[in-house]
């Protein structure tokens, strides 16, 4: 992965006669990219090292010594370099190696998916021979294989131009795919027997020149000139990649990722790549629903629906007062969904509002002193005090990983159970379940460490590590590293989609104890009177699973607005309202930076659905209340009033979180610590309605230390019993080296019994483990 | 014992002998004839030397390299950037060039003046490993040197603190996994560092910057290194006194084909001339049943060939470069007139088509596509468009003009060496030279072969019909 955007000395070159500035050390190809003279490609790709493999950019290079065919994707610009992209030299060499390259294409154009958007075709017609020489039999191999469930290899097309395995290799460190056999016989190949299985692997279909690889979602579903597309971006993390949503017929049908300098640089993981299925899945709410029976909900109109809920809500108010209604979630929605339901909670008086469900940080976290991606990958440390961000947050690991292997970045990461960055990390300190603070104050004790940070900026990564554990400890941890660096910047890795956007625009509880958790508890003790769940399903996703559903079935009313129906409005909703989801509906979104973004309606709302703003808009004005804006256009020229303009950072204004202190939590009676956190693919309702995706989500098991293992007296694959004073669950164990003894983590949201049924929301989850 | 390809004749001559001084001896590989016949004893005064005094003397002995480049020695070495360390030593020991085998025979015949040579090298360009990579194939040879490598440690040759000095290398041996490209130096550092053997692209991995495991490194091949003992002992002047100013010394040449006497020869570098070589009665004693000759490489299967008209040109890289071909890794290989010039080529293309690691297209295509079109001329389906096309596709390998010799039966100038090509390394435009070479200087030959190009009806690119 190359950054492209960095290095500002300029050298002069001539391009076809013309005086160009190009930027020192950059290839040739890319100054004759900016400065508009295109020079055919294949191999070359602008964010990773060149490999001169494909010889198709082949122009004559005078550096003095006269006119050279040199490939321009290899050779760096030099002063007074004399560079002819259109002489007949040129011109024979391009049109030879297409030749050479279209010599065993199939030309199969007709049923690829890439016909239409395909370099090799595109650039055969621009800088191609016209006609082939070549009568002798083609290569054949079997048509396409699966090289991974996402995505096929179809090795007849294949041009080997290096770009998949490279990527998979320099990118995403997932080294899976290669090379074999050699000469004519060169193919690209997975290992015998096991899979491209990478976080990343839908990228490769996206910079393959040819139609080799193909990802299963799209094949055959559309050709590119019958696609519609606009620029968006993607809320399945909060890292807020760019995404081009393309869509025929009014259906979604891929996302791509889109080159932004700051944030992605144009690569995706597969789960946002491919979860736009979910836009269309079966589970989608079409129509108001309402409960008639306790295990019966029923399709009603939007005025019946909105009646209803206007009726419960002033009921609750007037009878219990604005402490009896509270409103759960906004992290799955646009700012201006955000504000509009902050905006109506202001103006009813509700003051009983969380974006996250106890699965976060408080959002003090986002009064720190704020850093950006770049920021973070050209610091000159990073510390991790955060959940691994190849399964929560991939594109920032993709980000930080480059600012490891490629830039002079340091990684100190703080992890109870090791990430996909520890590799590259120059120290990985494991934390203990319990005392996560405590290391880290110990390891800012060590000269080398405190010479490290202060050799530099300090960019602190801060998340969530550990669901069963409390989030004081990431929180003292932060405070302990800004108190010893006080120029330290913060990252927040905070997960959900806009959850940064919901919390900025209000929906964050008034002090930090006032959060979800305590409005579960409340509604648990019976004092909600009406519960909304704004795009939230705290069934799924509270770590404490047992207060989710005390809290839900607490709660006297409970209002869902959602696009998808979920575990909690299936089972106690009295009302549910369809909303629309990401790519049916425009506005703004705000990533972990506060960076605000745009996202864009590409297709027409299943059903009935509207956006969560014009439910908030339309209920207020059912209360009495006239929030003065009748368009989302008028709520995002708010939002940009309050700082929140698309393509900056929205500094906001959230109060820092009060000091935390923690001390250490003994070890009770139980044997184990748990490690509770989730990995790229869980039960999150974007994953679990997308089908290609949702196959992937994990058989779930406990990992542990082998010899803790061993003296269990189990192996690999064994069931065990894990019990909490709050339940019991039996899960397969398997070994994991990375682990400290003496603690066990489990991934949540996987096709396993619920881990979740352990966590009781004390400091720590201790469990005891048995055989079965 | 396995008998041996090199010349039996070989002892008889009075010409001046540096690598194969001990082939005579039937047990010339052990240590203890080495020792008898002077072994170690450059490594002795090398190291009695500061070693810039040593790397000045392989300076001015302008020993030049033996694997195909024929760039001197001493001033590749003096080409790694100042202070970077640790820097390597890799041993070329990938002979693979179609024709030649005499690093084979330096290796099995003589390991320990190759080991005092890599000793002598590391010492003078300050290398703290050596890395000695020795072909897949050649089972002999990986056996004496790994035999040798044990005694000379035991001996104390290498190791640490050498004879008792302050100069410490340990030699690595690895062996090859069988591919042609890994000749290539910068495919060979690849594979010694388990990766797949593909060329590294240069700028900017020119081994002596930027080379195994990212470190400085000096690659030489099994030859050069061999000289090195006889220089230590004798010094640069009594090498440069042999041969001529710019080709000094000896070198080691390998004829096969259809000459009486095939084997490996050591001649005296630039003066020697291909005609004494193949005719003469101390080498290959001329060609076999009398025949004429019809035509010869010079330097390895990647050569341009050579006509008679050539055969009065020494061994001396600039005058064989002016007459269209190249030295290369002194590999000779010698066709007569019973020869069908275009099976020739085809045996030539065919491996270094099969031979493509698969990086370049160029290479990776163009060669396939070469061999099919020529298999077809060769088995007397082709037509003249086909030898059209073969210079086509060549030109997509090698743009421009191509070296190759002068002939006056044809009234051919010679095109200078060398040509330009669209890959990294030399396998892709390999595969085209003997394609080049032979149609050009045996024209005849192809036409008789071919058909006159087939009558094809164009259909007319026009808009058929029109949307109802």
């Amino acid at each position: 992965m190359t950054d492209i955007s960095e290095n500002v000395d300029t050298v002069e070159i001539t391009v076809n006669g013309k005086a160009i500035a190009a930027k020192k050390g950059e290839m040739v190809i890319a100054a004759t990219d900016r400065a508009g003279e295109h020079i055919p490609r294949f191999c070359y790709h602008p964010r990773m090292a060149p490999v001169g493999m494909c010889r198709q950019c082949l122009v004559e290079i005078d550096t003095g010594r006269g006119p050279m065919l040199q490939p321009s994707c290899m050779v760096p610009v030099a002063p007074g370099m004399v560079v002819d992209t259109e002489s007949e030299t040129t011109k024979r060499a391009q049109e030879g190696i297409l030749e050479l390259l279209l010599a065993n294409h199939p030309l199969d154009c007709p049923v690829c998916d890439k016909g239409g958007e395909c370099p090799l075709q595109d650039q055969a017609f621009s800088h191609g021979p016209g006609e082939s020489r070549y009568v002798e039999e083609k290569r054949h191999y079997e048509k396409p294989i699966d090289i991974s469930p996402l995505v096929k290899l179809d090795r007849e097309r294949c041009i080997l131009c290096d770009r998949c395995t490279r990527f998979a290799d320099e990118v995403a460190g997932d080294a899976l795919i290669h090379f074999v056999e050699r000469g004519n016989a060169t193919q690209v190949m997975t290992y015998p027997d096991e899979p491209f299985s990478s976080h990343f692997s839908g990228n490769t279909v996206q910079i393959c020149p040819v139609g080799a690889l193909t990802a299963t979602p799209y094949r055959f579903k559309a050709r590119p000139w019958d696609l519609e597309q606009v620029d968006s971006t993607c809320t399945s993390c909060s890292v807020g990649c760019r995404i081009s949503v393309h869509s025929s017929r009014d259906r979604v049908l891929r996302f791509q990722g889109v080159d932004d300098d700051d944030v992605n640089w144009g690569w995706l993981c597969d789960r946002g790549r491919f979860n736009f299925e979910s836009v269309h899945a079966d589970v989608r709410v079409g129509d108001p629903l309402i409960r008639t029976a306790p295990d019966r909900l029923e399709p009603t109109s939007w005025s019946g629906a909105m009646a209803i809920t206007a009726d419960l809500i002033s009921a609750a108010l007037a009878s219990a007062g604005a402490e009896s209604v509270a409103v759960l979630g906004g992290a799955r929605g646009t700012n201006e969904d955000a504000w509009a339901w902050a905006s109506l909670a202001d103006a009813i008086g509700v003051e009983r509002r969380d974006a996250q469900l106890d699965d976060g940080l408080p959002a003090g976290i986002l009064g720190m002193p704020r850093a950006t991606i770049r920021d973070a990958a050209s610091a000159a440390t990073v510390v991790l005090v955060a959940p691994d961000l190849k399964e929560e947050m991939p594109i920032l690991h993709l980000r930080l990983r480059h600012a490891a292997v490629e830039g002079n970045t340091r990684i100190i990461e703080f992890s109870p159970t090791g990430s996909g960055l520890t590799k590259h990390a120059w120290r990985s300190i494991r934390t203990p379940v319990g005392a996560t603070s405590a290391t880290v104050a110990a390891t800012l004790a060590d000269p080398e460490v405190a010479a490290q940070l202060a050799s530099g900026p300090v960019v602190i990564v801060a998340g969530r590590m550990n669901l069963a554990e409390s989030a004081d400890q990431v929180m003292a941890s932060v405070q302990a590293l800004t108190a010893a660096v006080p120029t330290a910047t913060v990252l927040p890795a905070l997960r959900r989609g806009n959850v940064v956007g919901a919390l900025m625009a209000g929906l964050r509880p008034k002090t930090d104890d006032a959060d979800a958790r305590s409005i579960l508890a409340a509604a648990a003790q019976g004092e909600i009177e009406v519960l909304v769940l704004v795009g939230a399903d705290p069934l799924a996703d509270l770590p404490d699973a047992d207060l989710a559903h005390r809290g839900l079935a607490g709660a006297k009313r409970v209002i869902s607005l959602d696009g998808h129906l979920s575990a909690s409005s299936t089972e106690f909703a009295d009302v549910v309202l369809p909303a629309a989801v990401m790519a049916e509906k425009s506005g703004t979104t705000t990533n972990i930076e506060g960076r605000v973004s745009t996202v864009t309606q590409k297709v027409t709302v299943h059903g009935t659905a509207r956006p969560d703003w014009m439910v908030a808009v339309e209920l207020a004005s059912a209360l009495g209340h006239d929030l003065g804006v009748s368009s989302v256009d008028d709520i995002t020229a708010r939002l940009a009033g309050a700082g929140a303009v698309a393509g900056s950072i929205w500094q906001g204004s959230v109060p820092p979180g009060q000091p935390v202190s923690v001390g250490t939590s003994a070890p009770n009676g139980y044997d184990m610590r748990l490690v509770l956190s989730r990995v790229l693919y869980d039960g999150a309702v974007s994953t679990r309605s997308s089908a290609s995706i949702a196959a992937l989500i994990g058989p779930g098991g406990v990992s542990m230390h082998p010899l803790d293992m061993e003296q269990l007296g189990v192996v690999a694959a064994d069931e065990v019993r894990l019990s909490t004073d709050r339940g019991s669950i039996v899960l397969g164990v398997c070994p994991d080296e990375r682990l400290d003894r003496g603690t066990v983590w489990i991934p949540i949201g996987q096709n396993s019994e619920d881990p979740r049924l352990l966590v009781g929301g004390g400091a720590v989850t201790d469990i005891r483990i048995e055989r079965v | 014992m396995t008998s041996y390809s090199w010349a039996p004749g070989f002892v008889a001559g009075d010409r001046p002998r540096i690598v194969t001084s001990r082939f005579e001896f039937e047990d010339s590989f052990t240590l203890e004839r080495y020792l008898a016949t002077g072994g170690y004893a450059g490594l002795r005064a090398a190291i009695a030397r500061p070693a810039a005094e040593v790397h000045e003397e392989v300076r001015s002995s302008t020993l030049l390299g033996r694997g195909g480049a024929g760039f001197p020695a001493g001033v590749k070495w003096g080409l790694t950037p100042e202070g970077v360390f640790p820097r390597y030593l890799v041993v070329n020991g990938d002979e693979s060039e179609p024709g030649t085998y005499k690093d084979r025979l330096l290796m099995e015949r003589d390991p320990h003046q190759l080991i005092e040579g890599c000793l002598i090298a590391c010492y003078a360009a300050g290398l703290s490993r050596c890395f000695l990579y020795i072909r897949g194939e050649m089972a002999l040879a990986q056996e004496r040197m790994a035999t040798a490598l044990n005694d000379a440690y035991a001996a104390g040759y290498i190791g640490k603190n050498i004879l008792g000095s302050d100069f410490s290398v340990d030699i690595v041996l690895h062996w090859g996994a069988g591919a042609y490209v890994v000749g290539e130096e910068t495919a060979l550092i690849e594979s010694l560092e388990g990766n797949r053997g593909m060329p590294r692209l240069k700028p900017p991995y020119f081994p002596a910057a930027i080379g195994l495991y990212g470190k400085p490194t000096i690659v030489n091949n099994v030859e050069t290194l061999s000289n090195l003992p006889w220089i230590a002992t004798n010094g640069a002047a009594a090498y440069t006194a042999i041969g001529t100013e710019s080709s000094p010394g000896t070198r080691m040449v390998a004829v096969s084909g259809h000459v009486k006497r095939p084997g490996v020869y050591e001649i005296v570098n630039g003066t020697t001339t291909f005609r004494d070589l193949l005719y003469g009665e101390e080498f290959c004693q001329g060609i076999r049943d009398d025949n004429e000759l019809k035509a010869f490489v010079p330097g390895g299967g990647s050569a341009p060939w050579f006509l008679p008209d050539q055969l009065d040109l020494p061994f001396e890289g600039r005058l064989v470069g002016a007459a269209g071909s190249m030295l290369g890794s002194g590999a000779i290989m010698v066709m007569d007139s019973t020869t069908d010039i275009p099976a020739a080529a085809l045996t030539l293309t065919r491996f270094y088509a099969h031979e493509s690691c698969g990086k370049c297209v160029p290479c990776r295509e163009g060669g396939t596509w070469l061999m099919r079109i020529l298999e077809r001329v060769v088995e007397g389906q082709g037509t003249t468009e086909d030898l059209d096309l073969l210079l086509e596709v060549g030109g997509s390998i090698c743009p421009g003009s191509m070296p190759h010799a002068a002939s006056a039966e044809l009234g051919l100038e010679a095109t200078p060496f060398p040509y330009r090509m669209t890959t990294i390394c030399f396998v892709g435009p390999s595969a085209y030279v003997p394609v080049h070479s032979a149609i050009t200087l045996f024209p005849s030959e192809f036409a008789e072969r071919v058909a006159p190009a087939r009558v094809r009806t164009r259909i007319p690119v026009t808009a058929v019909g029109s949307a109802q």
